[in-house]
């Protein structure tokens, strides 16, 4: 089991759990885990094709995770993932 | 909001600095009332987008929050076009609590200042609300 620290942007949607215990061997595994817990998690991080939106940055244990293997990256017990939405935009 | 002149003029500044390119930051207060401002790095650096650096995002989001503060608004601004979100703006603000406050340079000599809430995933025409600037 991961740990996924969930930032106060997503706590509503994952029932305003501050940290969610969720198995799986890979972050791209965790992730769909999660929000197969948390649909609502989901909806905001995903696009409407079930990929991890652009703009969503993970983090494994303080690493970036798209310099690590992004989604194949190997997560186990004690691993600590975190989800930060991006702040982006722009005039175009 | 309430915006005091002093952080008004911060942002301006900031929005200057960064021309062409388009700035971002955090605007810090308690409730609807702004008391700091936290200018950040536009990692994307260019005139069209803005992406905050993620780790100082990170840092001043946690700066915030260690100091009892709420995180009132994220800014950025528009170098050429008004003070109105685009469709990027919207697509991307993952952020439903905190208002999105846009300086726009357009008129160089005249910037101006609105703030919106955001709801990228609310029916179109139902996406973006403003929210008065009252300048205190």
């Amino acid at each position: 089991m991961s740990t996924v620290k969930i930032p106060p942007v997503l706590r509503q949607a994952a029932g305003g759990e501050r940290t969610v215990d969720v198995s799986g061997a890979t972050v791209g595994e965790v992730l769909t885990n999660l929000c197969d817990q948390h649909p609502a998690v989901g909806a905001q991080i995903l696009t409407p094709d079930g990929e991890l939106h652009k703009y969503v940055n993970v983090y494994v244990n303080d690493e970036d995770a798209r310099l690590l293997q992004w989604t194949d990256t190997p997560v186990g017990d004690g691993d600590t993932l975190m989800i930060l939405p991006a702040m982006a935009g722009g005039a175009r | 909001m309430k915006l005091p002149a002093s952080l008004a003029d911060q942002i301006i500044a900031h929005a200057r600095e960064e021309f062409p390119n388009e700035c971002c930051g955090l605007i810090a207060g308690h409730g609807d009332e702004a008391t700091r401002v936290l200018p950040a790095t536009n990692a994307e650096g260019t005139p069209f987008m803005y992406v905050m650096d993620p780790r100082e995002q990170m840092e001043l989001m946690d700066a915030i929050d260690d100091a009892g503060e709420d995180m009132v608004a994220i800014y950025h601004s528009h170098t050429r076009s008004a003070a109105y979100p685009s469709k990027t703006d919207v697509e991307l603000a993952f952020f439903p609590e905190p208002l999105y406050v846009i300086v726009s340079l357009q008129d160089p000599h005249a910037p101006v200042i609105r703030a919106f809430r955001l709801a990228r995933s609310a029916p179109e025409g139902e996406q973006i609300s403003e929210e008065p600037v009252e300048a205190t």
